[in-house]
């Protein structure tokens, strides 16, 4: 098998895709190195997010991150992976705060991840006595076991803000629920669209779609997330006209 | 995606995680990432059997995490049943049970009367009645939504729900002609816009993983602390 035969085998169609979409990241991260959160629409959600880790340091409150439990391997490993950058920019900004972020999770990649997430925000910032192993938490390695698990987090320990950013199921509803009848703001976002119909109905500030894979971009996590927005944003148009012209191709019966 | 906007209370971009040097754990974690990568799309033999011992053996490791998550569950409780107060009754509760399921799936095996008695006797039942508990809470959630954001998706959202739970089964024995049934309303609602809807949906979150997944092989993102 030559080379051509592996390039326009569906495998390797697949390889030129990613070398594409990662050549094309790079590319927009050289190119907007010095305007970093331009070319970003409002979320409203991520502004609130900001506001409320601030509010939550003054006042004396915990953020909770949860990151659900969908562990580190296959498409639903990828948010939760995702969840750990916002895990590290709230840890970052809450380090001062006196009650610093639990994160809670349900399954035991992500809780050690979560731990070491942490850990290494806390050594970076110089704030290693900050760090407590209990502030990385498995709660429950069940759908339902891991809901309930997470609810003492939100009502005994004055939490004040709860980040949903993983794969959860329509299980995802009792936690937002408690947030919110702590009167804390609920932003979440998963790779489920299960969750996401729970969560539009649910949550103060559900992000849709591909919004969370936003996150990192929104909250300063690093140059390559907005640059990888920008790519997302134009493979998705790629893809859009691939699916519509193959549709009026079948439509006019030519395949 | 639109122009210009400020994200308050986040800070600068240069304290972002991106740092460019790549250490050790790092450079493994990178190598051994494009390896597996590589045994996806190039049909070679060595590098195919290589990737699948890679995999093998990262499931070996998730295994063991799963121990690592039970010993930090079973910490963080012990630490509150430690502290006292009114929530200690459950972690207590937790920690027993813990223990007393170990010690039965240890002797009677994990198909086991016993073992197969608390899973079927103890934990079903409270997972199910947790999924009844569910069904009240999206109820109450849906009528929530209503309150705190009365605008047309919401609306949208709702008159959905209820064409949809209308449509899904007689109520008392009553078939809502035009809802009911494979060419009823509910049917089209739930074949044509949903499933637009959720491929377009899924679209995103494929674009959304496969940028994630490139970022942290490169090694922009390194959630496993290198």
């Amino acid at each position: 098998m030559n080379i051509v035969d592996i390039l326009i085998s569906p495998e390797g169609l697949g390889l030129v895709f990613l070398v594409v979409f990662l050549g094309s990241m790079i590319v927009f991260a050289v190119a907007g190195k010095n305007r970093p959160g331009q070319n970003l629409r409002g979320i409203v959600a991520f502004s609130r997010l900001g506001k409320a880790v601030g509010l939550a340091v003054e006042a004396g409150k915990r953020l909770h991150i949860s990151l659900g439990w969908g562990g580190v391997s296959g498409m639903q490993g990828i948010s939760g992976l995702l969840g750990l950058s916002v895990v590290e920019r709230i840890a970052r900004l809450a380090s001062i705060s006196d009650r610093p972020p639990v994160v809670s999770s349900g399954e035991g990649t992500l809780g050690i991840l979560s731990q070491d997430t942490l850990s290494k925000t806390y050594r970076t910032i110089g704030e290693a006595r900050q760090y407590d192993s209990g502030q990385g938490r498995v709660s429950g390695l069940t759908p339902f076991s891991y809901a309930a698990g997470v609810l003492p987090n939100i009502y005994d320990e004055q939490v004040s803000a709860t980040v949903l950013a993983g794969h959860f199921g329509s299980e995802v509803a009792l936690i937002a629920d408690a947030s919110e009848r702590t009167d804390g703001l609920t932003l979440a976002g998963s790779d489920s669209i299960q969750a996401q119909a729970v969560m539009v109905a649910a949550a103060q500030e559900p992000l849709i779609g591909e919004e969370l894979y936003a996150a990192g971009a929104y909250v300063n996590a690093g140059p390559l997330h907005a640059s990888s927005l920008r790519a997302q944003d134009i493979f998705r148009w790629v893809l859009v006209v691939i699916i519509l012209v193959g549709a009026a191709l079948k439509l006019v019966g030519l395949i | 995606m639109g122009s210009g906007c400020d994200h308050p209370g986040w800070g600068s971009i240069e304290t972002g995680g991106a740092d460019m040097k790549i250490p050790v754990a790092a450079a493994i974690a990178i190598a051994f990432g494009l390896v597996v990568l590589a045994g996806y799309f190039l049909p070679l033999p060595e590098l195919v059997s290589l990737r699948t011992i890679l995999v093998q053996w990262s499931m070996i490791i998730a295994s063991t995490a799963l121990f690592v998550g039970v010993a930090n569950l079973l910490r963080v409780h012990w630490f509150k049943l430690r502290k006292g107060g009114t929530a200690s009754a459950y972690s207590f509760l937790l920690i027993a049970s813990l223990l007393v399921t170990l010690v039965v799936v240890g002797l009677y095996g994990p198909t086991g009367s016993w073992s197969l008695w608390i899973f079927n006797s103890i934990q079903f039942p409270i997972e199910s009645s947790l999924m009844a508990i569910l069904a009240v809470v999206l109820i109450y959630s849906a009528a929530r939504l209503m309150r705190r954001r009365m605008d047309l998706f919401s609306l949208l959202f709702g008159m959905a729900v209820l064409l949809v739970l209308l449509g899904s089964a007689p109520i008392f024995g009553i078939e809502i002609p035009f809802l009911y049934g494979p060419d009823g309303l509910r049917s089209l609602i739930v074949q044509i816009p949903a499933v637009a809807g959720a491929r377009g949906i899924l679209l995103g979150v494929a674009l959304g993983t496969i940028a994630t997944g490139l970022r942290i092989l490169i090694g922009a993102d390194r959630p496993y602390g290198g």
